[in-house]
């Protein structure tokens, strides 16, 4: 439904990428580029890339290759509840990576994917600033502080819960 | 240039400034071990297996990327070296399928050899390994990213000479992976099939998509009429399978092992290359005539056709529409021939032993294929695949005793041999269209302005008052420097020749990996074995395709006239632009 949204890129994003064609080393804004759409976006798709290697003439190839090399780019769009768990050191020494696992083993998903119904995507962080909460996990923009891997099936029906209401 | 003094293995030499530590070795007949290094390549500094100690550096060097300076004091065979290289050896190998004995390059794969040499002999490092099946969807190349050891000379081959860039590094640490954007399939990619991932490829992570098996039962069936044919750079390429040396022509032998492996009849490419002369020649002074539609574009080569379909779909009016000569002959083999012999053309296969990775991509094209719905080529073997039928048989190929062709679709002119080579078809095309132009025989058959193995020649040739601007690039880099001349339109190009790989078909992807003392694409290659074509060529009585007497008679009896409308419709054809469209 959401895999590739086939849209033409917005007029501001074709005159930037303009403009950089018109700088010294074109090529080399590929990054800052790719930056814009997922900023627009939330995610690179394969049409949006098929149209900057277009608008560039940058093969497709070298592309994915820069946007799968950076963890910074997403691939997937974002599912409607973003699930980040912190691995920052507080967090990971309180068992953040097994609270990583169950999501993994319940959603199905690795790190940077997103649930094929597209309700849940999964993320790491690295440090909130609330250590004392560890380990902490973010869904959207409400915090969960202290969990363990076991309350993970109950955290994701809550939201399932919700959603159906 | 400045010279520069060093010394290795206490060996004194004197070198240019900018030489490589790589290259000074080399001069003392020292050859450093090396797996991602290319000569024809740009660097890779990847896989450091030729790594060297410099006296006073702390760490070590790779010797292919490290500049000499003066002074310098180098050990190439030390012991650290030679235990920190093998170790290098051993974690490529850890990641590395334990499948020698069943792979396609056992005996022929260049990290075997490499382990072997360097004494690796127990495998003590146990990591994760990586996993990934093989990508089967294209019918010319297949891709397997488990036996990948990411040195990037596909990728560099892909992109530097074919000017494709097909291929790139997708991921980072250990989930790297060589594979077209997205991770598509071959056939969903701008890969053009013409193979050369698979000639630098140092293991198995690229291979033809084999055939051999359905022509085994091809063979084995009696309801079947097998009829092989074969490419003029087969004969001279072959030997080197059989431990002969590049250059040998050994066209009666190949028609002997081909008969031996029980081909009920054996017939010569060369026949179709001499029938797509005549036909191109007569499109070509069409052309001149109208001055419309210049140059005239050949297409022989499916690569270059594919790549001219995803790069350049505004050049398609101008590429001959002549099928290939394979194309051609096949077409013939299940017309002409079926309705000579009386036998029903769908029990006609048809085999047809190419240099090429792409004639296979060709053979299934919607546009090779008969009203009924059955492919005039039935199956595409490469040289390699040819040569281990041969092997496998138990054929002791470089004794046999030589045969001919059979009759008429066998016989060739000199013109025809010339094909395989680049700048081949430009000579052969130019012996027939001068022949038309003056209405006399030709006295000097040989247009050596067209000759050598260089990437991109042209020249202006005269002939009966016409001056003729032709132009001959093979290596895709090439056609695109050609054809954004074209394009320019500074000058009338009138015939332009294209062939996809570094060389032309001689240097085919379904050649023979190179013999000891050559490296892949090594232009030194690519001219011994041209030098074995012009040869065939000079000895042959008739050399200009259309005095072939039995295309001469093909003509009377079945095609009318060069561009007739019967021979329109049997032996041309139609491009179309093709998705994903190439970054040229």
């Amino acid at each position: 439904m959401h895999a590739d949204t086939a849209s033409r890129l917005d007029a501001d994003i074709l005159e930037f990428m303009d403009a950089c064609l018109q700088k010294e080393h074109p090529k080399s804004y590929l990054i800052a580029v790719l930056h814009k759409i997922q900023q627009r976006y939330g995610y690179l798709c394969q049409s949006h890339m098929d149209q900057v290697a277009q608008h560039m003439q940058i093969p497709t190839a070298i592309i994915s290759g820069v946007s799968t090399f950076y963890h910074f780019f997403r691939l997937q769009p974002r599912g409607k509840y973003s699930i980040s768990i912190c691995l920052g050191t507080a967090c990971f020494v309180k068992g953040a990576d097994k609270v990583l696992d169950a999501f993994r083993t319940e959603l199905g998903i690795e790190l940077g994917e997103t649930t094929p119904d597209g309700l849940f995507s999964l993320e790491s962080s690295r440090c909130l600033g609330v250590c004392a909460l560890a380990p902490v996990v973010t869904i959207n923009d409400k915090v969960y502080s202290k969990v363990n891997a076991k309350q993970v099936p109950e955290l994701i029906n809550t939201v399932k819960t919700e959603e159906r209401v | 240039m400045k010279d520069i003094n060093l010394i290795i293995d206490d060996q004194p030499v004197v070198v240019a400034e900018n030489t490589t530590i790589l290259h000074a070795a080399e001069k003392l007949g020292i050859n450093i071990p090396r797996l991602c290094y290319h000569p024809d390549l740009s660097l890779e500094g990847a896989c450091r297996i030729c790594i060297v100690e410099v006296e006073g550096y702390r760490n070590f060097v790779p010797s292919c990327a490290t500049p000499v300076s003066e002074g310098m004091r180098i050990r190439t065979n030390s012991p650290e070296i030679r235990q920190a290289r093998r170790d290098l050896v051993e974690l490529i190998l850890d990641n590395h399928p334990r499948e020698c004995q069943i792979c396609e390059r056992d005996g022929n794969c260049e990290l075997q050899n490499l382990a072997y040499s360097l004494g690796v002999r127990e495998r003590l490092f146990e990591g994760r390994r990586k996993l990934y099946d093989i990508e089967k969807s294209s019918p010319a190349v297949i891709r397997d990213a488990e036996k990948c050891i990411l040195c990037r000379r596909c990728v560099r081959v892909c992109m530097e000479v074919q000017g494709v860039t097909n291929l790139s590094q997708l991921y980072r640490g250990v989930d790297t992976v060589v594979a077209p954007a997205y991770e598509q399939g071959m056939d969903e990619s701008v890969c053009i099939a013409c193979g050369q991932c698979i000639n630098v490829c140092p293991v198995a992570a690229f291979l033809e998509n084999s055939s051999t098996d359905e022509v085994w039962a091809a063979l084995a069936d009696s309801n079947k009429h097998v009829v092989a044919q074969i490419a003029p750079s087969i004969r001279a390429a072959i030997g080197e399978g059989f431990g002969l040396p590049p250059g040998t022509p050994m066209t009666g032998q190949t028609v002997t092992a081909l008969r031996r492996l029980g081909f009920d009849a054996v017939f010569d490419t060369n026949f179709g290359a001499d029938l797509t002369i005549v036909e191109e020649a007569h499109e070509l002074l069409k052309r001149l005539k109208t001055k419309e539609r210049l140059p005239l574009l050949t297409s022989c080569s499916s690569g270059w056709i594919k790549f001219m379909e995803h790069f350049y779909p505004e050049m398609i009016p101008y590429a001959s529409t002549c099928r290939s000569p394979m194309s051609m002959l096949s077409v013939l083999l299940k017309t002409y021939y079926a309705k000579r012999t009386g036998i029903d053309p769908q029990n006609i296969v048809v085999v047809s032993i190419m240099p090429c990775t792409a004639k296979k991509f060709e053979a299934e094209r919607r546009e090779h294929q008969s009203p009924d719905g059955y492919p005039y080529t039935d199956i595409v073997l490469t040289t390699r695949e040819f040569i281990w039928m041969v092997k496998s048989y138990g054929i002791d190929f470089a004794r046999l005793p030589e045969e001919d062709f059979d009759s008429p679709l066998g016989y060739s002119t000199g013109a025809a041999d010339l094909f395989g080579t680049t700048g081949g078809v430009m000579e052969a095309a130019l012996r027939t269209a001068a022949e038309k132009l003056t209405g006399k025989p030709l006295v000097d058959l040989e247009f050596t302005q067209v000759r050598e193995t260089r990437g991109l020649k042209e020249a202006s040739i005269e002939i009966a008052g016409h001056t003729l601007n032709v132009a001959v690039a093979n290596g895709l880099n090439n056609a695109k420097t050609i054809l954004e001349r074209v394009k320019k339109g500074d000058k009338t190009y009138h015939l332009i020749e294209l062939m996809a790989c570094p060389g032309g078909c001689i240097a085919g992807g379904g050649q023979p990996y190179p013999p000891d003392g050559h490296y892949v694409l090594d232009p030194e290659i690519a001219r011994l074995r041209a030098g074995a074509l012009y040869r065939i060529d000079e000895a042959k009585t008739v050399r200009v395709a259309h005095r072939n007497p039995f295309i001469e008679k093909l003509y009377k009896e079945f095609l009318e006239t060069p561009g007739s409308a019967v021979a329109h419709k049997l032996l041309h054809t139609t491009y179309l632009p093709r998705e994903p469209k190439g970054i040229k």
